[in-house]
């Protein structure tokens, strides 16, 4: 119950953008907090924001990963275009649906696989590493459905995209699921504290006996695993799989979402469940610009401007702690809240 | 040491002359004026652009905001020059001006806040991304007879090649720039920032004012691409130069530029450049393969060279026994 209260309060300003934003939302749009029942799915516009949120959620969460141990993944969205492609093509030529998932997925965990052997063996910057996928991906993307968009209209890939699973959007109940999962993984077994360890120290950890090599490749195969689901879902939701724009920019979206959520950029700390509130945030934003009749044309104007503000508000922050707690005070309060 | 840091420039020049050859080989027309001056004209914004961004990566940032910068100038000028009767030479200063201080803006921002520059010009990216579509979301072409009287200069070389005032500004700029990192004391800060910033700032440079001087120059050079981006096109659209970022980061990366900072040449730039324009007009003589080979391409050359350069440094860490190898 102490854990719930403290978590809480560490999410109080993220909660209290949420509020604001939903607060606008719902000055711009009357409706907006309406849900209803209709043959047996709930609808409203709550829904949608979860709904339209879900892949940048289900990124974020392998982005938080990544990102706590002091790493970036920019491949995301090209991997979200190559496992789209991969399922598309493979549904049109007539495969059935666990083979198509199955492959699906195996593209983006050996993209993962590619990556982390990049970034953990080779020792390259992760921002260089995933780079490479990132340009090339695109291309390859493009290779598997020869620079058309696939379209299909196999029922049981659709429903992943369009689907529902009592009464909530199947994308949403996907997140959700993978959510929980990884926090239980990575919360109730040393997962978490040793991802945490390699983000504060690499060669520390490797010093003391963590295998770090496996669990960047890991912590980056998972992320790529993560990739393809959003990947799937947003070519399920619009039946075809456009190697252009499929997770086209979303990579940016995934690592906002972690930065909302409070997780540093400079590896340590994460929080699962606050990327996927940074996800929704994100989201929330969006669909109050759009519901509120602005031109959509503001959207990244007013995501520059949140970004800013929460650079701000962490700067301020943090040389505020400077001034309170001596060196090494941090790290003990820390232990104790633990 | 000097010389094992060059390896990556040679190795780059050196697959340059052999992908050339082999181009030759295959399509002998390709060894034409004509051809050389296509390849200076067509990649004039994004060679202009990575001059910024070696700059940037030299001294161990990043500017993801180049693309968009790129996209905002052109839209800009599009819109001050057909709308509003501007002289296109005003508008052209109007948006370096803006392009300058944006890029200052950001600078002072990682260097005053502390934050990692990827978030900071990822924040800028979106904002000027943001402007451009607020300015218009239509294509704006650009009819004035200064576009006119611009485009008809040009130097005619041997062979019939055109060296276009684009082209030959963007090796006007290469040279400012080799002249500047390499003959000036600000050149001299920015390697050292980047090769280890808190030595530097010990030894006395001006890292706040560096870093800002930094950002400015590469925002004013992203505006530059944005000039010549525009006369390039004759028109002005906010969804152009979308991912302009990364082909200029690709472009300093296969020119032998360390992204970890301190290490890199503008001229190896100009080369990864040229290589990315050289396949595409390879793509274009060959008539059978598609664009998308373009993207696999410069992605394996990318990984080519990272683990060249990554096998560099591990030798030469090796070899010099002082030095501590990198975690």
């Amino acid at each position: 119950m102490s854990g719930l209260v403290s978590g809480l309060r560490k999410a109080a300003p993220q909660l209290a953008c949420l509020a604001v934003i939903l607060f606008f939302n719902w000055l711009a749009f009357p409706g907006f907090f309406d849900l209803r029942l209709q043959d047996g799915r709930l609808f409203g516009s709550l829904v949608d924001v979860l709904n339209r949120g879900a892949p940048v959620a289900i990124l974020a969460i392998g982005m938080t990963a990544v990102i706590a141990s002091k790493g970036v993944d920019l491949s995301v969205g090209a991997v979200m275009a190559m496992a789209g492609a991969v399922a598309a093509t493979m549904t049109v030529e007539g495969y059935s649906l666990p083979v198509v998932l199955l492959s699906s997925l195996a593209v983006g965990i050996a993209c993962g696989v590619l990556n982390g052997l990049l970034v953990a063996v080779l020792e390259l910057q992760p921002i260089v590493a995933t780079l490479i996928l990132m340009v090339a991906g695109r291309g390859i993307a493009q290779l598997i459905t020869e620079g058309v968009i696939v379209t299909f209209v196999e029922p049981g890939l659709i429903f992943f995209g369009t689907g529902s699973f009592l009464g909530l959007p199947m994308p949403v109940i996907i997140a959700a699921a993978l959510a929980l999962l990884t926090v239980l993984v990575v919360r109730r077994t040393a997962l978490g504290m040793l991802i945490e360890s390699i983000g504060v120290n690499r060669s520390a950890s490797t010093y003391a006996g963590i295998n770090s090599r496996l669990l960047i490749v890991m912590i980056y195969t998972f992320c790529g695993f993560c990739a393809a689901l959003a990947g799937i879902i947003a070519a399920a939701d619009i039946r075809g799989a456009d190697a252009n724009n499929a997770g086209l920019w979303l990579e940016l979206d995934a690592i906002l979402a972690v930065v909302i959520g409070g997780t540093s950029l400079l590896g340590g700390r994460f929080s699962i469940l606050m990327s996927v509130l940074g996800a929704i945030i994100i989201q929330s934003m969006n669909t109050g610009i759009l519901i509120s009749g602005f031109p959509p044309e503001y959207n990244l104007i007013v995501k520059a401007a949140v970004i800013i503000l929460i650079l701000l508000v962490q700067a301020a922050s943090l040389s505020g702690f400077k001034l309170l707690l001596r060196p090494g005070a941090a790290a003990t309060a820390r232990k104790a809240e633990a | 040491m000097t010389s094992s840091r060059l390896l990556p420039f040679y190795a780059t020049l050196v697959i340059f002359l052999l992908a050339y050859a082999v181009c030759v080989i295959q399509f002998p027309n390709m060894l034409s004026t004509r051809v050389l001056g296509n390849l200076l004209t067509d990649n004039a914004f994004l060679g202009i652009a990575a001059v910024g961004m070696t700059f940037v990566i030299i001294s161990g940032g990043i500017d993801l905001s180049v693309g968009s910068v790129i996209g905002f100038t052109s839209v800009l000028i599009a819109v001050l020059v057909t709308w509003y009767g501007v002289h296109p030479l005003a508008a052209f200063c109007i948006a370096l001006t803006i392009a300058t201080v944006f890029g200052a803006a950001m600078g002072a921002v990682i260097h005053y806040l502390d934050v990692p520059a990827f978030i900071v010009t990822l924040a800028g990216m979106f904002l000027a991304r943001g402007m451009a579509f607020v300015i218009t979301t239509d294509s704006i072409p650009i009819a004035h007879e200064f576009y006119t009287t611009l485009h008809g200069l040009y130097f005619r070389m041997p062979g019939g090649g055109r060296l276009t005032l684009i082209g030959g500004l963007m090796v006007i700029v290469f040279l400012a720039g080799i002249v500047v990192a390499h003959y000036t004391r600000f050149g001299s800060y920015v390697y050292a920032i980047g090769g280890n910033r808190t030595s530097a700032e010990l030894m006395g440079v001006p890292v706040a004012r560096t870093t800002i001087g930094i950002y400015a120059l590469s925002g004013f050079l992203s505006g530059l691409a944005g000039v010549v981006f525009s006369l390039y096109t004759s028109a002005g659209y906010s969804l152009s130069a979308v991912g302009v970022e990364l082909d200029t980061i690709a472009a300093v990366v296969i020119g032998g530029t360390l992204l970890t900072g301190g290490v890199g040449l503008v001229a190896g730039t100009f080369v990864g450049v040229i290589i990315q324009g050289l396949i595409q007009t390879y793509i274009v003589f060959d008539g059978t393969l598609s664009s998308w080979w373009t993207k696999i391409v410069v992605g394996l050359l990318l990984f080519a060279f990272i683990a060249l350069q990554r096998l560099l440094v591990v030798l030469s860490a090796r070899k010099g026994s002082s030095q501590v190898a990198t975690p």
